[in-house]
């Protein structure tokens, strides 16, 4: 359903991302791990063109998008349009109320009937536990609360891949199980993710795969009780040490 | 109601005279000056939304006209500024009265500071608020109007009612190209009691400092009403 071909990225002359591939079949649920700066984060943004990649065709069956020419805007515009967008900073638009929030894509890109779309919004508020806070602004939220509705904002757009950078990252440890817990329904009820993440538990339990990359590579990847529970790469076998037991 | 002279110290503070230049000199204040400083900052801030806009975009050579428009009109003195549209206008066969002459310096003054004010808004808003515009599917300038701008003219307001209250003050000069202001209003009553004539300055400075006293008190209360939705 959605694919990355010969995906490569540089920062100046630094090359993040060397040459990538990957496929992600509509209902399957992929976790992205690496160490910090293993381009990870990068990959990620490069699926939707938040970064532009200097080589690559990245895109679903019948929109893709060959970043080795030059891309016209409405291109980029019409990747992003299908697929959906948590980030670890959550980004809510800070002068829009919570349900205007959820409410800003349908109706402002999709153009579609703002009162359908209040029904969804709120019903999508309703799924992440929020319903009772629809006129609140986001500074009246918890971080957590935040991300919930960054989530249902995501939803909103209706988009075929939803992506996720590190979102209980930037949470206080009491607040990230009711966000994770929000992601594992979306799992179970079919959305197609790509989830950047260092919850590997939570890796283990709702990812259909796991991508382990470093240095801008996939070292390793397959089902997570191989990748996790059984690696075979060295820098595999660190980086998962390293996390489970971060006083060693 | 104090009618005579009062005599203060040995200083003669003419009363009578103070007492019957206010309302001629306020008068011309809101007929005037508060009109100019209206309009002029209207028109200016239009052209400065148009000029930040540009600046931050690529459009190469349109950048750079307006990079030096503002490098221009922040280089030079308002005064000078002033004096040269009004004697540039007959050159070009342009009949224009004073009181328009003022306007369009004004306005072009305003929209290279306020321009600059505007720009570092925009430019304050996180990164992060473009790219949630664009996950959800928006164009650049979508973002821009729906995102970015409303939160980057919040956080210009307060500079901007500083330029807002400096520019009732600067209004001043148009005295210079013959506009009967409030200050050349006091310059011509001045000029017929020219004994008294600091006494009517210091009127005049009591009046603009009223104006732009009322003019903060709104400003505080704008500020008020476009922070509802952050922490206080």
């Amino acid at each position: 359903m959605f694919a990355v071909k010969g995906l490569k990225k540089t920062f100046g002359n630094n090359t993040v991302l060397k040459s990538i591939d990957m496929q992600v079949d509509k209902g399957k649920v992929i976790a992205i791990l690496g160490p910090s700066g293993s381009g990870k984060t990068t990959l990620l943004r490069c699926l939707n063109a938040l970064e532009i990649p200097d080589e690559g065709i990245v895109g679903f069956d019948d929109h893709k998008v060959d970043f080795s020419q030059k891309v016209k805007q409405q291109e980029l515009i019409q990747l992003r349009r299908k697929s959906g967008m948590v980030f670890q900073s959550y980004n809510l638009f800070p002068h829009r109320t919570v349900l205007e929030n959820i409410m800003e894509g349908p109706v402002q890109v999709q153009k579609r009937d703002k009162k359908i779309v209040r029904e969804e919004a709120i019903e999508l508020l309703d799924k992440v536990g929020l319903k009772d806070k629809k006129d609140l602004y986001p500074y009246q939220l918890s971080g957590g609360q935040q991300q919930r509705v960054g989530i249902a904002r995501a939803l909103a757009i209706k988009p075929e891949l939803m992506l996720f950078d590190e979102p209980t990252s930037a949470l206080d440890p009491e607040l990230i199980g009711e966000v994770l817990r929000v992601m594992r329904d979306l799992a179970d009820e079919g959305w197609t993710m790509v989830v950047v993440t260092h919850e590997i538990k939570f890796a283990q339990e709702i990812a259909d795969e796991v991508i382990f990359i470093d240095g801008g590579v996939i070292v390793e990847q397959g089902v997570p009780t191989e990748v996790l529970s059984n690696p075979k790469e060295e820098r595999t076998q660190r980086f998962l040490h390293r996390i489970l037991n971060p006083t060693d | 109601m104090l009618t005579s002279n009062m005599v203060l110290g040995g200083i003669v503070i003419p009363w009578e005279l103070m007492q019957q230049s206010f309302w001629p000199i306020l008068i011309e204040g809101i007929k005037v000056t508060i009109p100019l400083t209206l309009i002029s900052f209207f028109i200016g801030i239009i052209i400065a939304l148009i000029t930040a806009l540009v600046r931050i975009s690529n459009i190469k050579p349109l950048r750079w006209i307006f990079n030096i428009y503002v490098s221009a009109i922040r280089g030079t003195p308002l005064l000078v500024q002033l004096f040269i549209i009004f004697y540039l206008l007959p050159e070009l066969n342009v009949t224009l009265d004073p009181y328009p002459t003022a306007i369009i310096a004004f306005s072009l003054n305003v929209g290279a500071y306020a321009s600059e004010i505007i720009r570092a808004s925009i430019l304050s808003v996180p990164k992060g608020q473009w790219e949630a515009g664009y996950t959800i599917g928006m164009s650049y300038r979508k973002t821009l109007f729906r995102v970015i701008l409303p939160q980057a003219l919040r956080v210009s307001v307060p500079p901007l009612s500083n330029s807002f209250i400096g520019l009732v003050k600067e209004t001043s000069l148009a005295s210079q190209i013959l506009v009967t202001e409030l200050f050349r209003k006091s310059q011509q009553i001045g000029a017929t009691n020219l004994d008294q004539i600091v006494y009517i300055y210091i009127l005049a400075a009591f009046i603009y400092w009223i104006i732009c006293f009322i003019l903060s008190l709104a400003q505080h209360q704008l500020e008020r009403r476009l922070n509802r939705y952050t922490v206080r």
